[in-house]
This record gives structure tokens, C-alpha cells and sequence, in this order.
């Protein structure tokens, strides 16, 4: 089958494939088309697709082909464009675009929405959501660093002492962890807010301070992996906390996002006005609305207390390459899982989750929304129950068992003794004092001399040639040849047992 | 009054005090050497004495068959000892541990036929037999015949099937016939039932059958464990040897074999418990031979997707770590490759890297396997730890290599309940920055079981031979 990948209209800087992931998806059996200068913008020349081993073609055969990747969602001019029984994949937005599915599933064709990958760990290679927000959160901090006007990192110079900057990071997904870790790498003081309590290590991991909202509810992690709606104790709370914060810290970059929904509201205009002249924020939920209130989509502005807003909605377009390259390589993973022949052959199997929820359109047929999955597991409940009687089995014995036992053990052995005839009795008292000193001989030997020790002690088994010895003088040839080849055994036990040993122990260094 | 006798047994009391005194010595680094060196000199006194005392009244052709017999079985020993591979110690010690059972049935053969020869002739022995106590101990001397060649026997043909698997010989799985424990039962009940009727009319008949019942009931019993469970069974089998030399010197009037076969058997027992423990296993379970009992139920969950990693990326991402720990198992071994993972090491440290080893105790086939394997190739004992001194420490670990292990750092064993393997303690390498698995392919471990720790989002795969896998890395480092 032949994928298209038509120029993005501007002023989308990203292309839905690069010269790496086009000779992957050559790799699986696809012919590739794609439009000239697609790449264009992202740096990427025609004649490095070609080398790739792509067709470079006009906008009309890239649009036409069987399969297209896209990375914006069509206008209704593209989607005019595409042929009947075509597979269109881009980032689409359903949740929030109603009347564009519907749009698409006017025509015959099927539509696979990259955004809209479920968050499992299998789907993770092909999540746009995951490597677009990663770029986005680096891209947030070097726009911040910009408009800024000092450093990040603290210094004291000759010219007298910088303090460090202060950035608060609301929102600690994939973008708020990225821009934790690039402000973070630049020496900046980092401080992060997010609902979900168990993102504080992966916070400290990146360098920051976890700032915990103090609630009397317990915040969990919702199923589908992304965070939900707070209650309003929570949003009251953590409204307390984002007005402290907003009076000390320097920067400010916004990540709160609710799938489906628009972005929740974290800093009021006077939390904005509360901050220092010179300050920036950065609203990386502009396009859904804004986290903060005076955000312009897409504009940066500045308040009349000096503190700059960036609305920026293209964060991760700025770094194009990059976010080319991964938003690539998302579809080549995706490509991956369609093709499970590498025959060059899409096959959509609906049994599958990821599958499924991405197929916005099927043939003509709207399939969105997809029937909800959760992330993990069910609690397994069953086995746990099932688990109870080996816990309560393994129990130390109590007490007075113990003792029991090694009194029957006592009297049992002075039983025999008091009992046995002559030779015994002496016998039974060496066997069992020698048990008891080879168990506290071993008590604490060292793990790695455990194979040492057995081959030693495998060689000292060895004794029972003694036995044999003793019996080879007999007349009898019958017992002289058994003892013979149990001499011969026991020998080879002795002296190998003994060498090998030697040599373990000689490799052993400090 | 001074006799051959009573210097002998002198000789037999100093034998085995240098005995405790080499495996005391053995459990301690700094005195391992000097552990070995007193288990030679009370092997050399033993055999001295009995050598001594054997030859007073031997037939000259008895004295040269004797000597011909250690020659050559000291040849061989040596020899074997000198050309085995690191990697082939299992094998190794399961084959001598079969030797000793062997030679344990063959004693107590003789000791039936000296008895049966010599009761019609009224020897020495028989005599005194007669004279003390006539009917009574004639019979525990044959209850001790039966008791010897009973354990020598399962030690013998346990041995055997335990180097077949480990060896590969023979497939690894488990053995499952149905109702096994059943047959395990009746093979110690007709020994019971044998041993009633041997000691009542003793026939050769009879001990040939409980030899037969002991050979099938030692194939029987190992070859129903699974070849990831090896090192408890061989250090299992290291127990039963020495019990079958306790019972030749019960049988022979011998306190040098009791002495000596209650160490090895009460060691060896202890080591073995040591191991269970280690890995979540019931001990009475192994020594009846009856665990892995029963199959988990049939794994069909959806793992999702493993990632690969190329060994140049390996480098690259060492190259950039500041801490490193390496968690071999028996694909290290069977690859050889532990001679190219000290070089990584060495030259990882020369770099400033934190480079150490964390060891799972039951890795390998045999209990302290992957140490032998690293001490042979000059890894220094201080930074290989074991599993309970590194597992904190996995969190602040950037990369962890795994090569060639498998169930040993499976996460479902502490986190799947249900899981076959639940409960066993294994290695927490999932909770590093970043594991790389060297495997050959994405089959399950010995235990059978999927992990999930290679389909963690975390986890890569760089699949290959592990010893060209660590070469390429050092090359490219």
C-alpha cells in the first residue's frame, strides 16, 4: 500500500515523517509518497526523503495515496482531497471536535486519531500526547528563559551575588516533568503542584520539590491514567497554595489538563497581579482555554504590574525536527501494530483496545467514542484470599510446639540408647552430636563460598572408600570386585573433590 | 595396650576433628584456604589408618588390586578437576555425589555377602556376632545393610538424572506422572515392608529388589523437579551422600564414617534450607522431591510490547551512568561470557563508574555458581553483593544489566499473587532508571513463566549471545 505525507498548512512547522521513519515504514512493506517540501520547515530537504527511498510527489498523489499521515486535523478542503476507502491519520482531537468527526464520517473512509491512543503501557511508543507534551514542557522553559531577564542558575561574581530563579511547575505529567527537569538542568529552584500525591517521587527524581495540596480527601489516581476533575476542597486548597506561591516564585509554567474538558483555572488575575515585575508565565493549556486567567492563546502579552503571559499553543512545533522525528516514529510504531504481517497491508482488528480506541472512523461509520478501558488491572482479589492459609502455614511455630518437638526428639533418642544393644547406643551418640556440629559449622557461611563448601564436603563424603578398604582383603572375589570399583569411585570423589576445590578457592581475590 | 586397632581409632578421632575444622574453615573468605588444607591432611590421615589396619592381614593381590584402585581413581579425579569448565562445576559435583552413592550401595552389598559367606565358616565377624547377642544384632545388621544401600542407592541414581539435566542430557521440565507423591509414598512403604522381611529371612533376592525400589525411587524423585530448582537439589544430594556414608559405618562398626557422613548430611541439609528459604520453597517439599507441584495456571495475559536496544546504545547509556549494577544468571554462563562482563567492569570502573554485582542467591545451577564464575574471571569479591545487600539500592541505580537471568528478577514474584513463582525474593532491578536485558530470546525461564519486568517501560532488550553482546558494548565504549 502507498502512504501519503502531504506539507502541513502553515503554520504547522512539523511533518508526519522524516527520512529515519520513512525507510522503517519502507521496512514494513509500505511505498511512501511525499509531497515536496513537506519537510521543509522542519529541516528536513527532499532529497534526504528520497535517499530514504521515498517517492517525491505532488500534493494531489500524496493526499491520494491509500494510507495518509498527517499531523494537524484536515479542513474540510483536505478532507475533500483524501479517496474513497483511504486511512487518514492525525492528531484529531475527537472529544473536542464533534462536528469534525462527523465531517470525516461523512466520507467512506477511515480515521485513526493519534491523540487519542489509550494510556497503557503497551500503547506507550505510539502516544503523540507523551513525546509532543515532552517537547512541549522543555520547549515551555526555553521560552520562559527568553523573556526572562536573568539567569536561572544562582552565582555569586565579582559584579556581586545572583539568587537563583524560582519556578513553580503546575501539573506534573509528561510536561510538567519535562520542564522540571530542563529548569532543573539550567539551576533553577524548582517547586511542583499536581493533584496526584504519588507523582512526589517522580518529581524529587527530576530535581524539584514536591508542594502536596492539604486536603482531608484522599486524591487517587484516576483508571485511564490522566488526571480527573478535583473537588472543590481540593480546588479550594490548592487555590491557597497557588496564591502563596505566586507572590514568591519568579516563573510560573501551567500544565493542568482534563481530557475532554477545558483547562481548569489555577491563577486569577489577582494571583497575577500579586507577582513580581518581570515575572513569566507560561500557559501551555492556552489552547484548551488557559490555566491562567488573561492568557491569550497563541500571543504573549504583558500585565500592567510587568509580568509576562505566553500563550504559546505550538510549543512542541518550535522544536520541529525534534517533534517531527517522534511524532514519526509514534506513526511507525502505530504502522507497527497495523501491519502484522510487514506485508505493507493495514489490518484493523477491532479486539484490540489500542486499535479500537483510536479508530475514530471506521469505513464511513463514526466509532467514536470507544468503549472506556481501564488502565490497570482489576485488584486481584481471588488470589489473595486463596493466599491465606500458606501466610498462616508459614507462621513460626509457637512455642510450646517447638519444645514439644524437640522433647519427643529427647526422649525418642534416649529411647534407643537405653534400649539398643551394645554397639549402637555409642553409634546413635556420635551421629547425633556430629549433626549437631556440622549444623552450626555451616550456620554462617558466606554465599559465595556456598559451591566451595559443597565440593569440600562432597570430597570428605568421599570417606566411605574407608568401608571399601576394609573389605577388599576379603577371599571372597565377588566382594573383593565390588569393593575394587567402590575403591576406584570413592578415589576419583577424593582427589577430584579436593582439586577442584583448590582451584575455586584459588580464583577468589580482593 | 597399643594396636593396630586403637592407633587406628586414634587416628580416626584426629581425622575427624581436621574435618569440622575444614568445613568451620570453609565458611569464612579468609580461611577457606586453610580450610582445604586440613580436610586434605584428615583425608590423608583417614586413609593412612585404615590403609594401616587393612593390610595387616590382606593377601598380596588384595594390597596391589587396593592400590591399583586409588591410583586410578585419583588419576581421574585429578584429572577431571583439572579440565572441568567453571561453567560445568554443577555437573561436575552432581556426578561425584552419584559416585559416592554408588560406592555406598556397593559396601553395603559386601557387607550382606561378608555376613551370608561367613555365618556357614563362623568367621571373625559372624562369630562375634553370634557369641554378644545372637539373634538381635545379626538383625540390625541387616536392617543396617538395607538402610545403606537404600540411601546410596536414591543418592546414586538422584545424582545421575540431576547431571542428566544439568548437563542438558535430558530435557529440564519436570517430570509429572500422576499421583507422584503416591509413588514416592509407595516406594518408602515397600522399603519398610522389605526391610521386615530381610531382617526376619535375609535372601539376596530381597536386596536386590530394595535396590531396584531405591534406584527407581532417586530417578523418580529428581527427575520430578525442574531444572531451575537444580541447586537446592544438588546441594540435597550432597546431604544424602553423606547420610549413605553414615550408614556404612553403622553397618561396618565405623565411628569415622558416622562422624564424617552426619557432617556432610547435616550440612548439606542446612545449605539446602538456607536455599528454600531463598527462594520461598517449602523444605520439606524438596527433600520429598515433590515441589513445583503443581503447574501455574496457564499464562495468558497480555504483556504488550518489549523494546530493543542495540549494543551501541548500550554503551552509550553505561557510558553516561554513574552507577551500574550487573545481575547475572545462568545465561552468563552458559554464554561464558563472564570473562567479557569483568573486562565491561573493569573498564566501566576505570571510567569512574560505581560498577557492582548483585547476586541472587539461587542463580546459576548451583549455589554460588555466578561467584565461582566472576571470581574465575577476576571480578573482585568486594563489589559482587547479594540480593539482601542490594536491592535498596536499585532505585539509585541508572543502569541495570541483567544477562542471562530470568525469574531472579521477575516483578511478578513480588507483585502477581497468583503467580507461580509468587513470594519467592528476587532482585528488584525494575525499580533502576533504566534495565537492559540480555537474553537470546523472549522465552520464559526455567519456571516457566512469563516476566513482565521485559515489557516494563523501563526495560530494553538486547537480544543475542551475551558474551558477543558484552564484547560489542566493550567495544564500543
Amino acid at each position: 500500500m502507498l502512504i501519503g505525507v502531504p506539507r502541513e498548512s502553515r503554520p504547522e512547522t512539523r511533518v508526519a515523517a522524516t527520512p529515519t521513519t520513512v525507510a522503517q515504514l519502507i521496512g514494513l512493506g509500505y511505498e511512501v509518497v511525499v509531497e515536496a517540501g513537506a519537510g521543509e520547515l522542519a529541516a528536513v530537504a527532499d532529497g534526504a526523503y528520497a535517499e530514504a527511498g521515498a517517492r517525491i510527489g505532488s500534493a494531489d498523489e500524496a493526499w491520494s495515496a491509500d494510507v495518509v499521515f498527517h499531523v494537524n486535523a484536515p479542513s474540510d478542503a483536505e478532507i475533500a482531497r483524501l479517496r474513497d476507502g483511504a486511512t487518514y491519520v492525525s492528531l484529531i482531537s475527537p472529544a473536542l471536535n464533534p462536528e469534525l468527526v462527523d465531517k470525516l464520517a461523512a466520507r467512506p473512509i477511515t480515521v485513526l486519531a493519534m491523540d487519542a491512543v489509550p494510556r497503557i503501557s503497551r500503547a506507550q511508543s505510539m502516544d503523540v500526547l507523551s513525546s509532543t507534551a515532552n517537547i512541549a514542557g522543555y520547549r515551555a522553559v526555553i521560552e520562559a528563559a527568553n523573556v526572562f531577564g536573568r539567569f536561572f542558575t544562582g552565582q555569586v561574581t565579582a559584579a556581586g551575588k545572583v539568587p537563583p530563579a524560582k519556578v513553580l511547575v503546575a501539573g506534573a505529567g509528561v510536561a510538567g516533568l519535562a520542564a522540571i527537569g530542563a529548569a532543573g538542568s539550567l539551576g533553577a529552584i524548582v517547586r511542583a503542584t499536581d493533584p496526584r500525591p504519588e507523582v512526589a517521587d517522580q518529581v524529587k527524581s527530576l530535581g524539584g520539590d514536591y508542594l502536596p495540596v492539604v486536603v482531608e480527601e484522599e486524591q487517587q489516581q484516576s483508571t485511564d491514567g490522566y488526571a480527573k476533575a478535583t473537588s472543590d476542597a481540593y480546588n479550594a486548597a490548592a487555590a491557597r497554595l497557588y496564591s502563596e506561591q505566586a507572590g514568591d516564585v519568579d516563573i510560573i509554567i501551567t500544565t493542568a489538563l482534563i481530557p475532554g474538558r477545558p483547562a481548569p483555572r489555577l491563577l486569577t488575575a489577582d494571583d497575577v497581579a500579586s507577582m513580581k515585575s518581570g515575572s513569566v508565565i507560561v500557559d501551555m493549556a492556552a489552547a484548551q482555554g488557559g490555566n491562567v486567567e488573561g492568557t491569550v492563546p497563541g500571543e504573549v502579552i504583558k500585565t500592567a504590574n510587568g509580568v509576562t503571559i505566553i500563550g504559546y499553543t505550538d510549543l512542541a512545533g518550535r522544536l520541529p525536527t525534534q517533534a517531527s522525528q517522534l511524532y514519526g516514529t509514534n506513526l511507525v510504531n502505530l504502522m507497527k501494530l497495523l501491519t502484522p504481517a510487514k506485508d505493507g497491508h493495514v489490518v484493523l482488528d477491532f479486539e484490540d483496545v489500542v486499535q479500537r480506541g483510536i479508530t475514530v472512523v471506521r469505513n464511513g461509520e463514526k466509532t467514536w467514542p470507544p468503549p472506556p478501558i481501564p488502565v490497570s488491572a482489576a485488584p486481584a482479589a481471588t488470589p489473595a484470599a486463596v493466599d491465606k492459609p500458606a501466610a498462616a502455614e508459614k507462621r513460626p511455630m509457637p512455642a510450646a510446639t517447638r519444645l514439644a518437638s524437640v522433647g519427643i526428639g529427647v526422649v525418642v533418642l534416649w529411647l534407643i540408647n537405653a534400649y539398643a544393644p551394645p554397639p549402637l547406643p555409642e553409634h546413635f551418640t556420635v551421629l547425633t552430636l556430629s549433626v549437631v556440629i556440622g549444623y552450626y559449622v555451616i550456620g554462617k557461611v558466606a554465599h559465595a563460598l556456598h559451591t566451595p563448601l559443597m565440593s569440600v564436603t562432597n570430597a570428605i563424603s568421599g570417606i566411605i572408600v574407608v568401608g571399601a578398604l576394609l573389605q577388599i582383603g576379603h577371599h571372597d572375589t565377588a566382594i573383593r570386585v565390588l569393593s575394587f570399583i567402590a575403591i576406584l569411585l570413592a578415589s576419583i570423589n577424593i582427589f577430584g573433590g579436593f582439586a577442584v576445590t583448590r582451584r575455586m578457592l584459588s580464583m577468589f581475590s580482593k | 595396650m597399643l594396636t593396630a586397632q586403637s592407633i587406628a581409632d586414634a587416628a580416626y578421632l584426629v581425622a575427624a576433628l581436621l574435618f569440622i575444622l575444614s568445613l568451620a574453615g570453609l565458611s569464612k573468605h579468609e580461611s577457606s584456604r586453610q580450610g582445604i588444607v586440613f580436610g586434605i591432611a584428615g583425608m590423608a590421615i583417614a586413609l593412612a589408618a585404615t590403609i594401616g589396619l587393612a593390610t595387616r592381614h590382606m593377601p598380596g593381590v588384595a594390597v596391589a588390586l587396593m592400590i591399583v584402585a586409588i591410583i586410578i581413581g585419583a588419576a581421574i579425579g585429578l584429572w577431571r578437576a583439572k579440565v572441568v569448565e567453571m561453567t560445568g562445576m554443577p555437573e561436575l559435583i552432581a556426578l561425584l555425589h552419584s559416585f559416592v552413592g554408588l560406592a555406598a550401595v556397593l559396601v553395603g552389598w559386601n557387607g550382606y555377602l561378608e555376613v551370608e559367606h561367613e555365618s556357614d565358616q563362623k568367621s571373625a565377624l559372624a562369630a562375634a556376632l553370634d557369641v554378644n547377642n545372637p539373634g538381635s544384632l545379626l538383625r540390625i545388621h541387616h536392617a543396617e545393610v538395607f538402610i545403606g544401600v537404600f540411601i546410596g542407592a536414591v543418592t546414586f541414581t538422584g545424582s545421575i538424572v540431576a547431571f542428566l539435566k544439568l548437563s542438558a542430557r535430558i530435557k529440564s521440565a519436570p517430570l509429572m506422572l500422576p499421583g507422584k507423591n503416591w509413588i514416592n509414598l509407595g516406594a518408602l512403604g515397600a522399603f519398610v515392608v522389605l526391610t521386615i522381611f530381610f531382617v526376619v529371612h535375609p535372601s539376596l533376592g530381597l536386596l536386590i529388589a530394595v535396590t531396584l525400589v531405591a534406584l527407581a525411587l532417586g530417578w523418580h524423585l529428581v527427575a520430578s523437579i525442574g531444572g531451575g530448582d537444580m541447586p537446592v537439589v544438588v546441594s540435597m544430594l550432597n546431604s544424602y551422600s553423606g547420610w549413605a556414608a553414615a550408614a556404612s559405618g553403622f553397618l561396618l562398626d565405623n565411628n569415622l564414617l558416622i562422624v564424617t557422613g552426619a557432617l556432610v548430611g547435616s550440612s548439606g541439609a542446612y545449605l539446602s534450607y538456607i536455599m528454600c528459604k531463598a527462594m520461598n520453597r517449602s523444605f520439606i517439599s524438596v527433600i520429598a522431591g515433590g515441589f513445583g507441584i503443581e503447574a501455574g495456571p496457564a499464562q495468558d495475559v497480555d504483556y504488550g510490547e518489549h523494546r530493543e536496544i542495540s549494543a551501541a546504545d548500550t554503551a552509550e547509556l553505561l557510558g553516561g551512568a554513574s552507577s551500574v549494577i550487573i545481575t547475572p544468571g545462568y545465561g552468563m554462563a552458559t554464554a561464558q561470557a563472564q570473562h567479557a562482563v569483568a573486562s565491561l567492569t573493569a573498564k566501566l570502573r576505570q571510567k569512574g563508574v560505581n560498577v557492582r554485582f548483585g547476586i541472587h542467591p539461587v542463580a546459576g545451577r548451583l549455589p554460588g555458581h555466578m561467584n565461582v564464575l566472576l571470581a574465575e574471571a577476576k571480578v573482585p569479591y568486594d563489589i559482587v553483593l547479594e540480593m539482601d545487600e542490594i536491592n535498596e539500592d536499585f532505585t539509585d541505580t541508572d543502569v541495570v544489566l541483567v544477562i542471562g537471568a530470568n525469574d531472579t528478577v521477575n516483578p511478578a514474584a513480588a507483585e502477581d499473587p497468583s503467580s507461580p513463582i509468587a513470594g519467592m525474593p528476587v532482585l528488584r532491578v525494575w525499580e533502576a532508571k533504566n534495565v537492559v536485558v540480555f537474553k537470546r530470546s523472549m522465552a520464559a525461564g526455567y519456571a516457566g513463566v512469563q516476566n513482565p519486568l521485559f515489557f516494563r517501560e523501563n526495560s530494553q532488550m538486547l537480544f543475542g549471545d551475551a558474551k558477543a553482546k558484552v564484547e560489542e558494548i566493550l567495544a564500543a565504549l
